[in-house]
């Protein structure tokens, strides 16, 4: 089974890491996949705060291109960003279950010669990798178990919520399952789905910079040595506005953020640079990741 | 009828420029001059007439990690719309604080798509001209609009630059620095990304724009 995949503009700058490490671990993991030719942004929340319409149509355009590029069956289009992957699912859905909605926008869609017939599966990369290509097939990958690692899932909002695709809605468990597979430990924590507030902290920062030390401290106070994410816009907030919530709340918080397809590649042998590993603030040190113990692999 | 009372919140926690742009005016209004059927309105748009069944029992605003900042807390939204405080609802703070996290709409027991009748106020408040203004929400909203009108995607580093212009110039100086970071990191493209196709986007978007007006 070939997928599609949906970069997203933002896997194209802040997220940059995110589409190395995922592309390199879908290669080395032998899953055969095809970017979706002239993709466009799918909206994001912005488009659907100014014209509801327009939002759907824009979406809905990818998901008729997708049906352009693969003619036949069911095609399984996999967006990493958490907000493309709601924005497409929910468009989706909502095509589907209204069917006024469904007739506007295939008439907007037809006047530009597309039109799309429902055969679209949105799918996250994280549901990709555990649910079709197996946990059990990943731990046999593995090269370098992540031994001692306390790893804390972060799985945010629009991932799960309010689409029950692969996972509960408040305490999902397939990010800590995959940790696991690595032979990193999970850390039980409970704020793996609370808000980091999205765009609000380059907005309204007061109340943006609050969410994420919340969530930072929760982190660290669990022994966490490491946040794992799987959106571009989660990562960019708990990484990037570390060190201001640092000097503004008086707190000494040293957290690696990275995206939870760095880690993986890291286990399955891939190199800093595959995985796009120089990008980050705060690299999680290698030695902390291969030789969490001080057992020394040969890692790098 | 009586408005609602502020959000309380914890003094040390108050977060002082959030406060000085709460602005609860108390005063009474005579239900004359309410607009009635606003939560009709608002719930048509909404996907279904389910929030005129709200049992205001509290569990969005409890959910809502952002009920802390607001004005008023969802509840309390709901319960304006559907009693027609139109004006309160669309000239909040609550709306713009919205950040899209669907914790009420999986919680709420009376199945309300909360999260989507934050959307059609924010849609209507745009409209109406009715946002704060330089609240740099609304603002971001818009420039990201035009911009992927235009090219079908978004570049981030403009989208920022022209946000902060607009709102407050100086903010850039504030953000100048991580940019930097970024910058240096390749994580901040400077060249404007667009679809190879726009002519068929361009079709695609081009009807009339806005909904009639609630
Ligand atoms: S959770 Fe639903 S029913 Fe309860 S107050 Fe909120 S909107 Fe009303
Ligand atoms: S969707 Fe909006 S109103 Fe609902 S819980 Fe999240 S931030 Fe609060």
């Amino acid at each position: 089974m070939k997928y599609l995949y949906y970069p997203g503009c933002s896997l194209r700058s802040t997220g940059r890491a995110y589409e190395e490490s995922l592309l390199s671990v879908l290669k080395v993991l032998d899953i055969p996949f095809e970017e979706l030719n002239d993709w466009n942004c799918c909206g994001a929340t912005s488009y659907v705060s100014i014209d509801e319409t327009d939002a759907f149509a824009l979406a809905a355009r990818n998901l008729a291109l997708a049906e352009l590029q693969s003619p036949d069956g069911t095609i399984n289009l996999i967006a990493p960003c958490s907000a493309c992957f709601l924005v497409l699912l929910k468009t989706e859905r909502y095509l589907e279950s209204y069917p006024d909605v469904r007739e506007k926008i295939n008439s907007t869609l037809d006047k530009a010669g597309l039109h799309y017939h429902g055969r679209v599966n949105v799918r996250h990369p994280l549901d990709v990798f555990v649910n079709d290509y197996g946990l059990e097939n990943i731990t046999k990958r593995v090269k370098y178990p992540l031994k001692g690692l306390k790893v804390a899932s972060y799985y945010g909002c629009q991932m799960v919520r309010p689409f029950k695709t692969f996972d509960h809605s408040h305490y999902p468990e397939t990010m800590d399952r995959l940790v696991n597979a690595l032979g990193a430990e999970p850390v039980d924590w409970p704020l793996k789905t609370r808000c980091c507030g999205g765009s609000l902290t380059g907005t309204i920062q007061e109340a943006g910079l609050r969410l994420n030390r919340l969530l930072l401290k929760e982190a660290e106070k669990r022994g966490a040595d490491i946040m794992l994410t799987c959106c571009p816009l989660c990562q960019h907030n708990l990484e990037c506005y570390q060190e201001r919530i640092n000097r503004k709340f008086d707190e000494k918080i040293d957290m690696p953020i990275a995206f939870f397809t760095q880690l993986m590649g890291v286990a399955l042998g891939l190199s800093e640079k595959e995985l796009g590993m120089q990008r980050l603030f705060k690299m999680p040190s290698l030695n902390q990741i291969t030789h969490p113990k001080g057992e020394m692999v040969n890692a790098w | 009828m009586r408005l609602p009372t502020p959000t309380t919140v914890h003094s040390e926690e108050e977060p002082h420029k959030i406060e000085k742009m709460k602005r609860v005016i108390r005063r009474i209004k005579f239900e004359s001059e309410l607009d009635l059927n606003f939560g009709e309105r608002v719930a048509d748009r909404a996907y279904g007439q389910k929030l005129l069944s709200c049992i205001q029992c509290g569990t969005c605003s409890a959910t809502c990690p952002l009920a802390h900042y607001m004005d008023y807390t969802p509840r309390k939204i709901i319960a304006m719309t559907r009693e027609g405080f139109k004006e309160e609802v669309l000239n909040s703070l609550t709306i713009w604080l919205c950040a899209s996290c669907y914790s009420c709409y999986v919680q709420c027991p009376r199945q309300i798509h909360i999260t989507d009748v934050m959307y059609t106020l924010k849609r209507e408040a745009i409209q109406m001209g009715f946002h704060p203004k330089r609240l740099p929400i609304p603002i971001l909203a818009q420039e990201f609009y035009k911009r992927v009108l235009k090219d079908g995607r978004n570049t981030e580093s403009w989208l920022l630059v022209s946000l902060y212009l607009r709102t407050n110039p100086f903010i850039m100086l504030r953000e100048a620095i991580l940019g930097l970071k970024l910058f240096l990191r390749g994580r901040l493209t400077i060249g404007r990304e667009h679809v190879k196709r726009r002519d068929q986007l361009h079709t695609i978007l081009e009807h009339k724009k806005g909904e009639a007006p609630l």
